[in-house]
């Protein structure tokens, strides 16, 4: 079942004594073929799990590259249909990579929520994260998709703390996210003594892999907190080669992508192992 | 549309603890904000219960605000459209020109009981803007507003008073540039600075405690208006009618009345250049529900869940989602909910100044072009009531501009 992707392969990098790099990037971006072709490569590249955007207009914990990012793939024709496309497509060949649908939960709420979860499951999907869904809006999505073999990835933030991490942590599955500053993706870069402190309060709450995200640009940070969580997670810094090669040939857009995934993926790797 | 349900004891008991009306509502609310939601809520609720925060209120309603607000029979409006009485809650008279301020009061007041030592806010039209900044002065606490591009552009007096005031104006060039994209400029902001920022959303909307305790502090509207109009004339008026954007002015007029089951509610929404043109701002009468902003509400969007640019000669009414309180009273049908095109609003508008002196905003204009449809279908002995929420200052530029006329 889809939830086992996840801790199949957090339990391969368990035991090849590595931790794990996660990609962000949203689907359609910067149309559809180019994404499609992005996807397929990114396990290839170094990629361990794979998030994938589901287009927003209003991605409001987000910053300006993730924005400009859906904007380009919503311009380009895509739609949860689409998305869910480039799900079955990778699927097609390659059966052990997670994939994780991240994003807000209006386009899931007007699609639907039960046909949703019914169509990304066939999609071969693992995974969700939907930013604006928090503990206390369980029922909205998070149950059904526990119920329907999901994981429903949590994000922790360095103001989840007290009584409120018992109850973040308590329904989370996979693995848990967690947002190394306040803040927006794609902005100031996280201290790394403050996610070494964070990571362990949450270890005294979850067994749980812990994935750390936001503001890791380079290969060079990814290493820093790879030392820290069991997987470091990069979006904005790859969605911003695809902005930055804005009309380029579509060759060109996927080389550039794929080749920063192979620079943090060695960052990642370099990092020490598993504790 | 909405779901048959038994009718309620009372109209006035929501939200449920969830911050639900109905399916409306709720907290959808990134994690980070959570715990700020969370103990704002905790904060409001034993404020609530404190006399003390009443009678500040109270106080700077009365000596700073100038409340209450008159309730004033508009004679030649009445005699114009040769119907039922209308009567104008002033609104517009309260210091900085709008009701916005009845709330940035109230919210203010409550960022120092949480220690809050910085304020954000977004606007549309400005008006809510201008009343941060105000109170900002008056706290001496600094003010940073959220104002979309286009907006800062077609409301320049009010970007100026705002600098007056002593606030920082930041234009958002993100999206459509309009109220949607500074809502989420704002929302960016409280996520970095969630420490010491207190975020006074200007309307009934954003993730629970926010469209309850807007709606709290914008209630003194109805209030008033019930006791006043008992006194003029005896008795309940036949309908209250109230502009809609995020639905703040309204909220704060209608929620006294919604027990009262003879007094029809109307609220107005921007019809823009027509519903059929697709290029408006009426998310409850051509919306459908959906989740922004941290509630779950009617809005316009398309069938992927992507949100529309909204649409209004008037940059208060220019957004695509409305309070959540609003959508559940529209689908249990205790509210009506029309739509008023540019044109219509711009002929209220001149009449309104020709007939009674009065500039109004082009919010509430949008109001009084339906009271000019409706009033004359009712009977020389019935009563309107409409909110005048806000003076027009801010909007001479667009309506000459509208006009062909040149300043």
């Amino acid at each position: 079942m889809s939830t086992r992707r996840i801790e199949r392969r957090f339990a391969t990098l368990r035991a090849q004594g590595r931790k794990g790099l996660v990609t962000f990037v949203t689907a359609g971006d910067p149309d559809l073929a180019t994404s499609r072709a992005i996807l397929a490569g990114l396990p290839a590249a170094g990629a361990d799990l794979i998030e994938l955007g589901m287009p927003f207009t209003d991605p409001m914990a987000d910053g300006p590259p993730v924005q400009a990012a859906s904007l380009r793939a919503i311009r380009a024709g895509a739609n949860m249909r689409r998305t869910l496309e480039l799900v079955r497509d990778f699927r097609a060949d390659d059966a052990d990579t997670p994939i994780i649908l991240m994003g807000y939960y209006n386009p899931i709420y007007v699609y639907g929520s039960a046909r949703f979860l019914v169509d990304a499951g066939a999609a071969g999907v693992d995974g969700l994260i939907v930013v604006d869904l928090p503990p206390e809006e369980d029922a909205e999505l998070c149950q059904p998709a526990l119920s329907a073999g999901f994981s429903f990835v949590r994000l922790a933030t360095p103001t989840t703390l007290g009584e409120r991490l018992p109850r973040v942590l308590g329904s989370a599955s996979g693995f848990v996210y967690y947002v190394s500053i306040t803040g927006i993706t794609g902005a100031r870069t996280p201290e790394v003594a403050d996610v070494a402190a964070a990571v362990a309060r949450l270890r005294r709450h979850t067994d749980l892999p812990i994935a750390v995200g936001f503001g890791i640009k380079t290969a060079v940070q990814a290493r820093a907190i790879a030392e820290i969580g069991d997987a470091v997670v990069v979006g904005s810094a790859l969605v911003s080669v695809i902005a930055a090669l804005d009309g380029a040939e579509r060759g060109d857009v996927v080389g550039s992508v794929l080749a920063l995934v192979r620079e943090l993926a060695a960052g990642v790797r370099a990092a020490g192992g598993w504790s | 549309m909405g779901e048959l349900r038994e009718k309620p004891n009372t109209y006035r008991a929501g939200p449920d603890e969830g911050g639900h009306f109905g399916i409306y509502g709720g907290r959808f609310a990134a994690e980070t904000l959570m715990p700020l939601i969370l103990d704002l809520e905790r904060h409001y609720e034993a404020a609530k219960r404190d006399p003390a925060f009443a009678a500040e209120i109270a106080r700077l309603a009365t000596h700073y605000v100038g409340r209450p607000s008159p309730l004033y029979f508009a004679p030649r409006l009445t005699a114009h459209f040769g119907g039922a009485k209308i009567y104008l809650k002033r609104d517009e008279l309260n210091h900085t020109g709008s009701h916005k301020i009845n709330n940035c009061i109230g919210q203010i007041l409550l960022a120092r009981r949480m220690g809050k030592i910085r304020i954000i806010a977004e606007t549309g039209a400005g008006q809510h803007g201008v009343a941060a900044a105000t109170v900002a002065a008056l706290f001496n606490l600094p003010c940073r507003v959220y104002m979309g591009a286009v907006d800062v552009e077609r409301q320049k007096p009010n970007v100026f008073r705002m600098k007056l005031l002593g606030a920082e104006v930041v234009p958002v060039t993100s999206g459509s540039r309009t109220l949607k994209d500074a809502l989420n400029e704002a929302l960016r902001d409280w996520v970095t600075n969630v420490a010491d920022t207190f975020y006074i959303i200007g309307t009934v909307a954003g993730p629970h405690p926010y469209p309850t305790m807007v709606r709290d502090f914008q209630s003194v509207i109805g209030r008033e208006a019930r006791e006043q109009i008992l006194a003029a004339e005896g008795r309940l008026p036949d309908a209250v009618v109230a502009c809609i954007g995020g639905g703040s002015n309204a909220m704060g007029l209608f929620h006294p009345f919604l027990d009262d089951e003879g007094v029809r509610i109307i609220g107005v929404e921007a019809a823009g250049h027509g519903i059929e043109t697709g290029r408006h701002a009426a998310s409850l009468t051509a919306g459908s529900p959906g989740v922004l902003h941290g509630n779950r509400t009617y809005l316009l969007q398309d069938d992927d869940g992507q949100i529309a640019e909204a649409h209004s000669i008037s940059a208060g009414l220019d957004y695509p989602g409305v309070g959540p309180e609003h959508a559940w009273l529209r689908d249990v049908g205790r509210a009506e909910y029309v739509a008023i095109r540019d044109d219509e609003a711009l002929a209220a508008f001149t009449l309104c100044a020709r007939l009674e002196g009065i500039i109004p905003a082009l919010e509430p204009a949008h109001a009084l072009a339906y009271v000019a449809k409706l009033a004359p279908h009712m009977a020389a002995d019935q009563i309107i009531v409409m909110n005048l929420c806000g003076r027009g200052d801010k909007d001479i530029f667009t309506v000459a501009d509208a006009l062909g006329d040149r300043l």
